[in-house]
């Protein structure tokens, strides 16, 4: 537990510098740690697994784009999990303004539950990336979902890495904004 | 998008550098004084001549109250803009600065006679008061709350009515300098009043602004 912490902060403290490499460390060792968070208190809350998913990811948006209200006196571990709570009431308070429809009523079009890491069905994956228009949609769809770096990104759709930056920062802003305006 | 695929384009993001809170409170701090001080003298006519022997001690116990409740309301805001941070101590600072108020008011009421009270709670204007502390307190709430937005609270109400009494404290220090009622008594009821106004409108504004 001590040295999980201890790995954390040294992540966080590189990733806040710049270190893309420890940032991605960071982010893959936190995320099974928000999922059982979410996890443990969706449950009780009747929150189908998609939409611990979504949770899980809009709480990784919020780590990247908050992660300035870090501070390196305290541990990373509570910092994030406060976060995650935070996007799982946000989650709730959309969920409790729509109708609930059982999802036995379209068990059969349903796939079968995928694996942990892939919580979103593929349309609602396409939902999300598919708030992003033009040259965002472009650079986060080459980055993430072909896992392209952010050179070949700039080469292949011929921006210079500056701008690939700027859009790859702004499309990430856009994604987690769009979680937001569910919630109006 | 698997989570993983998030986890790669987020990692790629790393090299734009985060929006630090700490620093955005501090320059909104500079900027709220300044504001606030600039708007007090330019209002304001110069403190007539008072008692100096009645004033020696009430005078700098105004800016002992305001000043107080400024830093409990600034250290409160700083943990409540972090996700996780323990109120702790920014809630003892807090209890602590009513607690010199409420013991400058018990003082001031020992050692006047009871008939006098109400001239001391009256004062010379107290709705000049009322009109300028919120006048000054205006831009250091803008400000304080525009700082507050890189924060991420789990109250963003909460986080506005802590902006709003830390902007409060700050415009009731400014108008403390020029104000020439220095009885404890007027400052318990006339700033309170006034400062308070200008937290629950932190409350209302950051309810809306500080959602992230």
């Amino acid at each position: 537990m001590r040295e999980r912490e201890a790995d954390w902060s040294d992540w966080m403290a590189s990733a806040i510098a710049g270190d893309a490499g420890a940032y991605r460390r960071l982010l893959s060792a936190l995320a099974p740690f928000v999922r059982s968070v979410v996890r443990n208190r969706a449950a009780s809350f009747g929150l189908a697994s998609a939409d611990v998913e979504d949770v899980v990811q809009e709480t990784l948006l919020a780590i990247h784009l908050k992660r300035g209200t870090w501070d390196d006196s305290q541990p990373v571990g509570p910092w994030v999990a406060a976060i995650a709570r935070n996007k799982l009431i946000d989650a709730l308070r959309r969920k409790g303004r729509r109708v609930h429809v059982p999802v036995e009523d379209f068990a059969e079009v349903l796939p079968a539950e995928t694996g942990d890491d892939n919580g979103l069905r593929p349309d609602e994956a396409e939902k999300l990336i598919s708030v992003l228009k033009g040259r965002q949609h472009e650079v986060v769809k080459a980055i993430s979902v072909d896992g392209a770096d952010i050179g070949e990104t700039a080469k292949k759709l011929s921006m210079s890495e500056g701008a690939v930056r700027v859009a790859l920062h702004r499309g990430l802003a856009a994604l987690s904004q769009a979680y937001r305006s569910f919630r109006e | 998008m698997r989570t993983e695929d998030l986890i790669r384009a987020i990692a790629a993001d790393a090299a734009t550098p985060p929006k630090r809170l700490a620093p955005a409170v501090w320059v909104a701090l500079a900027v709220s004084a300044a504001a606030a001080w600039v708007a007090a003298w330019g209002m304001l006519p110069p403190r007539p001549e008072v008692d100096a022997a009645f004033a020696a001690v009430r005078f700098p116990m105004k800016f002992v109250v305001t000043c107080a409740f400024g830093a409990a309301a600034a250290a409160l805001a700083m943990r409540l803009a972090r996700p996780g941070a323990a109120l702790g101590a920014a809630r003892i600072a807090l209890f602590g600065a009513a607690a010199v108020l409420a013991g400058a008011m018990l003082v001031e009421m020992y050692v006047t006679p009871s008939a006098l009270w109400r001239d001391r709670v009256m004062g010379i204007n107290w709705l000049v008061c009322l009109i300028h502390v919120p006048i000054f307190s205006a831009t250091p709430l803008a400000v304080i709350l525009l700082a507050m937005r890189r924060g991420a609270p789990g109250s963003p109400a909460g986080l506005g009515a802590a902006a709003g009494l830390l902007a409060g404290a700050i415009g009731a220090t400014a108008y403390a300098a020029f104000c020439p009622n220095d009885s404890p008594l007027f400052v318990g009821v006339w700033y309170t009043l006034a400062v308070g106004l200008v937290t629950v409108v932190g409350a209302a504004i950051g309810a809306r602004l500080l959602r992230w």
